[in-house]
């Protein structure tokens, strides 16, 4: 296998802001020196507690967040390298489904609006019929009737709302999706619903993954190997039974230990 | 493919948030009230004043400031006086050949049912005609600062950072300078003219719109939604006016409603002054200030312009307040 991303040293920082005048030189370092391997095909989980820089690290990773130091490699390409042309396609091969999936659909566009504008985001303008062919697909695809796609997403519930934001992310036909936390908002007899659809879409389109949560037992059924995170470093990385199992680092026997009912669910 | 087809035909269709909003506000009976009653005003002021048969321009001296109700005898040549009354030249030809044709009634007897002022012009005629300057100073004045407001508040909200910074300091510079001060020198540049007003008015009024359009969006520009629009790729521009913009409406419907009555008072105001609508043309403005000269002997001249400029600013004050509550979709959350 070869690494579809690479990540070295990525860091970014924020100035803490002290008073009006007196300009402060103090950061904070939300994500310190990470360097990370996503091989093609596979699922890496990323856990850790909350504001230990998980997602500041998926939003650099996604150009949202501008990095201080470090290099994000797609396939070997550089891409601080390119140019605005060339990194808007570029990052459209990462695409990112979001936490929240109340704020993460625009209330005032219908589905077929959000899916059609994800889709044309990389073809650019196409025909009406065939726009509506592939949004039906895509609804399909996540399983939702395309007989819904007139409605506004307040019409939907938590976990339909899911799908559609996962519709909408496979819209650009991207290679890696950053999942942050996709799940922790859904009910639990939800979760399930859309884990298994994340891993029948890896099989489908052979996605690659980073899956992020802070639920162990959800990163332990999902993901092939786990990175753990602590206070924006990476503390331990390896396959998610030898992590699990036999953890290295203190500060994953102590996320282990605090998870309840970790030790019942490794049966899964 | 099937299911494509059961798309286009809209099958199940949805709810938009403005049919909800329009479902809640047709529960606030004050407030579909109020919107009836702005209507009726409007429909009044131009619909009534083609079916008045007095001119708001036409002085008759010997019938200075008569009553409401008073009734004139009009013989044939000052019936079609009223009726061609512009002084366009055109309209002064076409008087001329009504009155060779032996158009209009002998000698017909009419009321005045609001009275005539000092110059025995017809008071409601000129109450309407004063209300067409009225609402469209408002409404064009208003259009004015939505249009600017609205784009500037949110490409700096969205924005943020130094550009947002620059261009709200430009803001308060702007909001700064004293609006008569700036009116007055308008007017003594290019003559008092009615496009001036829609202008001046609308350059301090836009201010305020972009202040809480800014305010709004600042929140917006965060939420995990436009943030999938940026990991999209899409240009700046299109995230504003399709992702932001439409986000902010609600807000902003509900400032536009209560810039109107602002408009309308700035305007009366400014006509107080003398610096607004120049004689022979009245607004609200100035048959109030013109009434309110001679409250004490003729009271009439103050009323009719008052109360119908009363009730517009009460309709819409309770009407902006009903779609602020339609529009707030926290109410709404079942």
């Amino acid at each position: 296998m070869s690494a579809l991303l690479q990540l070295e040293d990525l860091s970014v920082h924020f100035p803490k802001k002290r008073g009006l005048f007196s300009k402060s030189h103090e950061v904070l370092r939300a994500v310190d020196g990470v360097s990370l391997e996503i091989q093609r095909g596979e699922i890496l989980g990323l856990v850790g507690e909350s504001g230990c820089g998980k997602t500041t690290l998926t939003r650099a990773i996604m150009q949202l967040q501008p990095i201080t130091a470090g290099r994000i490699q797609l396939e070997g390409r550089d891409l601080s390298h390119l140019t605005a042309t060339e990194l808007r396609l570029a990052r459209l091969n990462f695409q990112m489904v979001f936490q929240d999936p109340y704020a993460s659909l625009n209330p005032r566009l219908t589905i077929f609006s959000a899916l059609a504008e994800s889709i044309t985001a990389r073809t650019g303008p196409l025909e009406y019929e065939d726009i509506k062919q592939r949004v039906a697909a895509l609804m399909e695809r996540v399983g939702l009737s395309p007989s819904a796609a007139l409605k506004y997403p307040h019409e939907f519930s938590g976990g339909q709302r899911q799908r559609i934001a996962i519709a909408r992310a496979l819209g650009p036909e991207p290679r890696l999706l950053l999942a942050d936390e996709p799940v922790s908002a859904l009910d639990v007899s939800i979760q399930s619903q859309i884990i298994n659809l994340l891993l029948q879409l890896r099989c489908d389109l052979s996605l690659t993954m980073l899956f992020i949560s802070h639920d162990l037992g959800v990163v332990r059924f999902i993901a092939d190997r786990v990175a753990v995170m602590q206070n924006g470093k990476i503390v331990e990385t390896g396959h998610t039974e030898n992590v699990m199992d036999a953890p290295q680092h203190e500060y994953t026997r102590a996320l282990l230990a605090a998870a309840p009912g970790l030790r019942r669910t490794a049966s899964l | 493919m099937t299911t494509a087809a059961a798309t286009a035909s809209g099958e199940i269709q949805g709810r938009s948030l403005w049919q909800d909003a329009w479902a809640r506000l047709r529960r606030n009976r004050l407030a579909v009230v109020c919107i009836f009653v702005l209507g009726f005003v409007i429909l009044f002021c131009t619909v009534g004043s083609l079916l008045c048969n007095w001119s708001p321009h036409v002085t008759n001296l010997d019938l200075k400031a008569k009553p409401p109700g008073y009734e004139e005898t009009l013989d044939r040549e000052t019936w079609l006086r009223h009726k061609y009354d512009d002084l366009a030249p055109e309209e002064e030809q076409r008087f001329a050949q009504a009155l060779k044709a032996g158009e209009g009634p002998e000698n017909v007897t009419l009321r005045h049912w609001l009275g005539t002022d000092t110059l025995g012009r017809d008071l409601l005629a000129r109450t309407m005609q004063g209300g067409r300057v009225s609402l469209m100073v408002a409404g064009i004045a208003t259009a004015v600062a939505l249009l600017i407001g609205v784009t500037y508040g949110a490409v700096a909200g969205y924005l943020g950072g130094r550009t947002d910074d620059k261009m709200m300091r430009f803001v308060e510079i702007l909001r700064a300078l004293p609006f008569l001060i700036f009116v007055i020198l308008l007017t003594t540049m290019f003559g008092t003219r009615l496009w001036l007003i829609y202008l001046s008015i609308g350059a301090i009024e836009w201010l305020t719109m972009a202040r809480i359009v800014r305010t709004q969006v600042l929140g917006l520009a965060r939420q995990e939604f436009v943030e999938a629009a940026r990991s999209l790729g899409l240009p700046t521009s299109r995230i504003i006016f399709r992702h932001i913009i439409p986000n902010v409406l609600g807000p902003v419907i509900v400032y536009a409603t209560l810039t109107v009555p602002a408009v309308m008072l700035l305007e009366a105001g400014l006509s107080f002054l003398g610096l607004g609508v120049q004689p022979p043309q009245s607004s609200w403005g100035t048959l109030i200030s013109e009434g309110a000269d001679q409250m004490e002997t003729y009271p009439w001249l103050l009323a009719g312009p008052a109360a119908l400029f009363s009730i517009t600013l009460f309709c819409l004050n309770f009407a902006g307040d009903g779609l602020r509550d339609a529009m707030d979709v926290k109410t709404a959350k079942d």
